[in-house]
């Protein structure tokens, strides 16, 4: 229901581009926008309803990973001068409550490309993922970090 | 306005790459020296490609920037799960400075079939000292 609603919302861009008869970005957007007023205006049934929450929640999911993607690399560039002996790294079974290939894939590129982790490897029975930490202070803390920040928002917009 | 952030943006990617070649020469294994370098040369990459498109202001060139950068964000993470995951399975030494290793004999010797729970094989690398 989401998928087609959005494809519509899409089309009505389009032609909102078309009858202006200017392909800018801005006009494009401007027109999304337009779309995503008009079939808020004209849907009733609740799970149709969904959709309005759920395009404002991705587009928060996608600013925070970009916040989190600067921040690590921040992270990086100062741990690239520490010296040796402030390491201390370590590779942790992190178990998985996401169930699906599309939701394990991108919650291991998210955890790749936030501050210090690297993802090993994804078990064969997709129950848990090995992760390699650059600073493990807490193990259990780690764990419980990585399942609040990242996998419950996650699940959240995926189901 | 334009050419300061221009400079700006190029200045910081070019000092994101250059951090994770440092952190490639002085990091004590492979695991790190993958994690330190898979992080900073994205965003590197993307700032400089960024600017590349201010400088441009073309809409065919920033439409291929926004679309390399995609695909570096795509590529660079799953390359570096696969380098790991080839390291560990080589029997790579791992940093003697490493706490925990629950990866430690998970591998199938043979099949290379990776367990949930607790599995004994031969694969276990042996830490080492510094620098390799």
């Amino acid at each position: 229901m989401t998928k087609s609603l959005f494809l519509t919302n899409l089309i009505l861009a389009i032609i909102w581009v078309m009858a202006t008869g200017t392909l800018t970005e801005e006009n494009f957007i401007f027109g999304f926008f337009i779309g995503f007023g008009i079939l808020w205006i004209i849907t009733f049934k609740k799970e149709e309803r969904k959709y309005f929450s759920g395009i404002p929640k991705w587009f928060g999911f996608g600013v925070f990973i970009l916040l989190e993607i600067i921040k690590a690399n921040f992270q990086a560039l100062k741990e690239s001068f520490y010296p040796k002996s402030k390491l201390e790294p370590g590779i942790v079974k992190v178990p998985l409550d996401a169930k699906t290939d599309i939701e394990i894939s991108i919650l291991s590129n998210i955890i790749s490309l936030t501050p210090g982790t690297l993802i090993m490897d994804v078990s064969d029975d997709k129950k848990v993922i090995y992760v390699h930490v650059m600073h493990l202070l807490n193990k259990d803390k780690f764990i419980n970090d990585i399942k609040q920040k990242f996998e419950k928002p996650l699940l959240e917009l995926m189901r | 306005m334009k050419d300061i952030l221009i400079m700006l943006l190029s200045t910081f990617g070019a000092m994101f790459i250059l951090s994770s070649s440092i952190g490639l020469l002085r990091k004590p294994d492979v695991y790190l020296r993958i994690s330190v370098t898979a992080k900073a040369s994205t965003l590197g990459i993307s700032l400089i490609l960024v600017s590349a498109a201010l400088f441009f202001n073309d809409y065919s060139v920033t439409t291929r920037a926004v679309a390399i950068i995609l695909f570096v964000f795509l590529t660079i993470s799953i390359g570096g799960h696969l380098l790991a995951r080839a390291a560990y399975i080589t029997k790579t030494p791992i940093w003697k400075g490493t706490k925990t290793d629950d990866l430690q004999g998970q591998y199938d010797a043979v099949t290379h079939k990776l367990y949930s729970e607790k599995h004994h094989s031969a694969i276990k690398p042996e830490k080492s000292e510094n620098n390799i």
